[in-house]
């Protein structure tokens, strides 16, 4: 009897070893473990042992059948991870292939330039201020000091609708519309982006249509310092810690001083290229003092109040930062231009 | 305005200062030099020759042989094909071994088998730009005057070993389109004096007086009137030296009587006129305003349609001139003239801005009265040009001038604290310092405690308050010396308007929903304007439209983005999906601005989904551009106030096409693009939409509150309902809904079946429902109750049949 469990044992250990799957496993377990199994049909003739022997071989008999069901689990853990493991071969995917493309769009390169101007004098109080593009002469011109017959009015020949409306020429109607707002109080503190119109033939450095960007504090003690530190802080913000600045006088109707401001090429960093014309300096912006006939018309006593105003290009900022070569591409909206400006440095 | 660097050496002295220097200097204190020429860059070697013997070459029709004295004794032999090459010629000679401009290298050469070596230049070939050669020279070779020494520098000859600046003027410095004003300010950037020239003239006995009358009609326009005579002038080329200033300048010589007033043109910045005094026709001189349809021939032989705008130079009867523009081809100096009649004149800018306007002919002169004259150089500018027509024409000035004088000449005396300038500089200047500034520029000035009363000359009438004074102090002790400072005064919150935020939302929501930002005009064509409008009204049109294509405002932004997928659909990209922000302008009044409005507009065309190596690919649909919307919708808060409703509109499709109201209020559309649109512009199906951006955004929302998040289950019913095929699943969905009350917390439609298995005219639809209360767990007694009262509302109310 002894040998008989011994050799069952052996018997049913091979064959768990043997086991190909999980099934085969409990087939084995059914056959040599169950009711019916062999095991239990070798203890039915325990009953001709003898008492001392009945107990050896009972404790035998389970041992027996522990050494199998240890055998079956090792089995069926080592079984099971197999499986796994197939599993996960079966699995396995290229995961090189190009993931599911997700669809988004970004802002107009224009737009990107604007917010970010918008952004950085927000930080320093501004609120952002906006205007009809369609404009009166009178907010367009003549609050700006550029009466009727004025020189000045040619250097930005106008899209008239009738003698009193037209396209605005600059966003600074916009100034002057605000300005008459405050009622002669200041402070006034804003940045007014927006499109603009002149009657210029579109081509790679013009376009009768373009953004605009200006800027106007007024207040009680504003000095040109005030306006050159300012300037500073944006050129510096846009372009680079590393820029420098120079203001050099210029003219406008609607500033006394005027200045133009520079800044030194981030190209060649003043060394002289193409870009800069090898003057080692980019013309940003143009700039000044409000004069005092614009503050008196808006209803600011001149005598109590200055301020500053400053004005921009968005396209020509896009240009020099981005180094886009031709103005029409901001209007054209190529997809292969519009989606280079998703990218956020 | 060009300036000669040598030229300007005459009034400022410039030792030590090159002219690279000086454009530095000029740029940074006031007038930006947009460029330095040197007018002999990259020439060497041409010399002075003489061309000793010529005979034609024997195997080419057009050549000659030259033999040319380079003034060593020995001659050259040189082939020319000018026309005008003759012997006893004088000329400029690039021997072997010179350079030309384009680094262009004279070797020894054979033509047609005769040697030549080296070249006789026209005074193109030494860089000379075409429109300022004389015209007796531009089609062929420089000849030299007789007495020009041989075997000197050709160049130096020409005056050419110089360098010209070129000054971009803003409109308010009239001062510096002449030699003197340039002086001026030359002078006050670097501190030194200015030489003035001193016109000394000897008269004859006889008197100008005796010769002509002048009477003015025109007053206004024209307050100062100047006419001297010259007699016995005898017609040459002028000086070489004065030649080149004027080439330098950009103008053309002609004669020694032309080139001498506009010689005087550029020195004092006066234009001045000489007329054939023999061909006037008469002895007198009447400036009026035109006639209604009078004409005159200009010297650029074009003939003028006059009106009564402008002003004109008569000889009493017929104009002889078009007043500070041009001068009539009736009275033009020639080379048989021997008396001028010389005019210098003070003309309103106004009244030459119009005529030069109207004729579309901008002039040396018309450019200068336009900005403004200085009236104290009338009369000096007249005595100047008398000088030299002596000294370079050999004319004799008649004894004093006739004139016309209504002019007042008044200077600005403006005073001004040194407070002032400080306050607006942010300087810490003291009196003298300003004071100095100003006395540089050679202004009067009389200086008490802390004011100074400063007389400014008439040549700069740019300068009339005291902010024009402080711009001069500033800009002469140098921007680069102001300290930088931030705006002081009480701090405030920057920010933007709930709206400019909202309209960022949007902005950011699309783009991160896949549509890209464009930007297109606000002006287009009639055409176009007409399509897509939210309203519907008559376009606002340009007064002087550049083109059609730009002639009125828009009224819808569609038009515009399906030219942007027209656009890129016509070069091989196969999906574009675009949106804009912009006004629309909606016509009222005349004369009043128009109402403008802002916008959104999205337009997608080609394929929405694309894996292309698993297989997907879908193109654009209704629903796509829909569940863009829906979602803009929902982030602004305001899905539950949204409903769709069928729409048909122009260019767009019928079938697909709906009117987007917020509560009662429609607030825009969305549809396909009429397949016809679609074929016209080659576009695949195309989907768009335009909403009133205003409307959107200033509608109210509710505003954001924490909801509880659900404690108890909820309970999910799904129906299934037959109804008529034209039941929308937005009616059953009110339906449901307003029978559901508040415990149906979610209805959406899970399924929609039109297919063959459906009786004619019907459709199913199948709707999941979801049961909720937030306080407890619903009994099914409850939920069932509800649900038969929504089954019999959808019955009742729209006709639906639980499908079996």
């Amino acid at each position: 009897m002894q040998e008989r469990l011994k050799e069952l044992q052996g018997e049913a250990l091979e064959k768990v070893s043997a086991a190909m799957d999980l099934k085969e496993l409990n087939d084995i377990r059914v056959a040599y473990l169950g009711k019916k199994g062999p095991i239990t049909e070798v203890l039915k003739g325990m009953g001709k042992l003898s008492a001392e022997e009945r107990p050896k071989m009972g404790a035998l008999a389970n041992e027996v059948r522990d050494q199998i069901t240890q055998g079956i689990t090792a089995k069926q853990v080592q079984l099971e991870e197999a499986q796994i493991q197939a599993k996960l071969a079966a699995e396995t995917i290229d995961v090189t292939l190009p993931g599911r493309p997700v669809h988004t769009g970004n802002h107009h390169s224009l737009t990107r330039v604007v917010e970010e101007i918008e952004d950085l004098f927000i930080g320093m109080g501004y609120t952002v201020a906006e205007g009809p593009e369609v404009e009166k002469d009178y907010y367009n011109f003549e609050a700006l000091n550029l009466p009727k017959g004025h020189p000045a009015r040619d250097m930005q020949d106008s899209f008239y609708i009738t003698e009193d409306i037209l396209l605005r020429t600059h966003t600074s109607p916009v100034q002057a519309r605000t300005m008459e707002k405050h009622e002669g109080k200041g402070p006034v503190k804003i940045i007014c982006p927006g499109k603009v119109f002149r009657r210029d033939n579109d081509d790679a450095t013009h376009s009768h249509q373009f953004m605009q960007i200006e800027g106007l504090v007024i207040d009680e003690n504003i000095r040109m310092t005030d306006l050159k530190g300012t300037l500073e802080v944006f050129a510096k913000k846009m372009f680079g810690e590393e820029r420098e600045i120079r203001l050099r006088p210029s003219f406008f109707p609607f500033t006394e001083p005027s200045v133009e401001m520079d800044i030194s090429c981030m190209i060649c960093s003043g060394e002289g290229c193409n870009v800069c014309k090898k003057t080692g300096w980019i013309e940003i912006l143009g700039a000044g003092m409000v004069h005092p006939n614009v503050l008196e018309m808006a209803g600011f006593d001149s005598k109590k109040y200055t301020g500053f105003a400053f004005g921009m290009g968005a396209e020509r900022i896009a240009m020099l930062k981005y180094g886009v070569d031709d103005i029409r591409h901001f209007y054209t909206n190529d997809s292969r231009f519009l989606k280079q400006f998703s990218i956020h440095e | 305005m060009y300036v000669s660097y040598k030229w300007l050496q005459e009034y400022v002295d410039l030792s030590g200062i090159t002219p690279e220097e000086l454009a530095e200097k000029i740029t940074k204190s006031g007038i930006e030099v947009e460029g330095v020429e040197t007018l002999d860059e990259g020439i060497k070697g041409v010399v002075v020759g003489y061309v000793s013997e010529k005979e034609k070459h024997p195997s080419a029709d057009k050549l000659n042989i030259c033999q040319v004295d380079l003034g060593d004794g020995e001659l050259v032999q040189i082939i020319c094909g000018a026309p005008n090459v003759d012997k006893g010629q004088k000329v400029a000679v690039a021997t072997v071994g010179a350079v030309l401009p384009g680094n262009f290298k004279i070797k020894k050469a054979k033509l047609r088998g005769e040697a030549s070596n080296g070249m006789i230049c026209s005074l193109q070939e030494l860089g000379f730009e075409s429109k300022l050669v004389a015209k007796e020279y531009s089609e062929g070779i420089y000849v030299f005057p007789a007495d020009t020494e041989l075997g000197t520098n050709a160049l130096e000859q020409l005056h050419r070993d110089d360098q010209v600046l070129e000054l971009g003027l803003t409109p308010n410095r009239a001062d510096c389109q002449s030699m003197l004003g340039v002086a001026y300010e030359v002078a006050a950037i670097l501190g030194k004096d200015v030489k003035l020239p001193q016109p000394k003239v000897e008269t004859v006995s006889e008197r100008a007086a005796d010769y002509i009358t002048v009477k003015v009609e025109a007053a206004d326009d024209n307050p100062l009137y100047v006419a001297k005579v010259i007699k016995n002038v005898k017609i040459a080329p002028s000086p070489l030296w004065l030649q080149a200033r004027l080439t330098a300048a950009g103008i053309r010589p002609h004669n020694n009587v032309v080139d001498i007033t506009n010689y005087i043109l550029l020195e004092y910045g006066q234009p001045l006129h000489a007329f054939d005094y023999d061909r006037l026709g008469s002895k007198e001189i009447l400036v009026r305003r035109a006639n209604q349809g009078e004409k005159i021939t200009t010297l650029d032989d074009a003939e003028r349609e006059l009106t009564t705008d402008h002003l004109v130079i008569t000889n009493g009867e017929v104009p002889v001139a078009l007043a500070g523009v041009m001068g009539g081809a009736n009275s033009e100096v020639g080379n048989e003239t021997t008396t001028v009649l010389l005019e210098s004149a003070y003309f309103t800018g106004g009244a030459i801005r119009k005529s030069s306007k109207d004729h579309g002919l901008r002039s040396e002169a018309s450019a200068r009265y336009e900005k403004g004259v200085d009236p104290q150089r009338i009369r000096p500018a007249a005595e100047r040009a008398a000088q030299l027509l002596t000294q370079y024409a050999g004319g004799e000035v008649l004894e004093g001038s006739v004139e016309v004088d209504t002019l007042k000449v008044e200077p600005a005396v403006i005073s001004i604290t040194i407070d002032k300038i400080n306050r607006v500089l942010g300087t810490t200047l003291s009196v003298s310092e300003a004071n100095n500034i100003l006395e540089r520029l050679q202004f009067t000035t009389v200086v008490e405690e802390n004011e100074m009363t400063v007389t400014v000359p008439t040549r700069r009438g740019d300068i009339t308050i005291e902010e024009d004074l402080v711009e001069e102090v500033g800009r002469l002790y140098g921007y680069d010396n102001l300290t930088s400072t931030l705006p002081g005064g009480t701090a405030s919150a920057g920010s933007l308007t709930p709206y400019q935020k909202k309209r960022r939302i949007v902005r950011q929501y699309l783009e991160g929903a896949g549509l890209y930002q464009a930007i297109t005009y606000s002006l287009t064509s009639a055409e176009k304007a007409q399509n897509y409008c939210l309203e519907v009204r008559e376009p606002i049109k340009l007064a002087m439209p550049m083109s059609e294509e730009r002639s009125v405002l828009r009224l819808s932004l569609i038009p515009h983005l399906l030219e942007v997928l027209k656009y890129n659909s016509a070069r091989q990209i196969d999906a574009t999906a675009v949106y804009e922000t912009g006004s629309v302008f909606l016509s009222t009044a005349k004369n009043e601005l128009p109402e403008e409005k802002e916008h959104l507009a999205a337009a997608i065309t080609g394929l929405w989904e694309l894996h292309q190596w698993q297989g997907e690919k879908k193109p654009v649909d209704f629903f796509v551009l829909k569940g863009i919307l829906e979602g803009l919708f929902s982030k602004l808060g305001l899905l539950e106030q949204i409903t769709f409703a069928k729409l048909e509109k122009d260019g767009l499709h019928p079938g697909r096409s709906a009117e987007v109201f917020l509560n009662e209020t429609s607030i825009g559309f969305i549809g396909q693009v009429h397949p016809n649109v679609e074929k016209e512009l080659d576009l695949k199906e195309t989907y768009v939409f335009e909403l009133s951006l205003e409307k959107l955004l200033h509608a109210e929302m509710n505003p954001l509150r924490y909801e509880a998040i659900p404690r108890y289950p909820s309970i999910t019913r799904d129906i299934a309902l037959v109804v008529d095929q034209t039941t929308t699943a937005q009616a059953l969905s009110t339906v449901i809904r307003e029978a559901g009350g508040k415990l149906l917390k979610d209805v959406h439609v899970f399924d929609l079946y039109e297919g063959d298995r459906m009786e004619e005219g019907k459709k199913s639809i199948a709707y999941s429902l979801k049961y909720f209360d937030p306080e407890r767990t619903l009994t099914d007694e409850e939920v069932v109750k509800t649900h038969d009262k929504v089954l019999k509302a959808l019955e009742e109310k729209a006709g639906a049949v639980l499908r079996g």
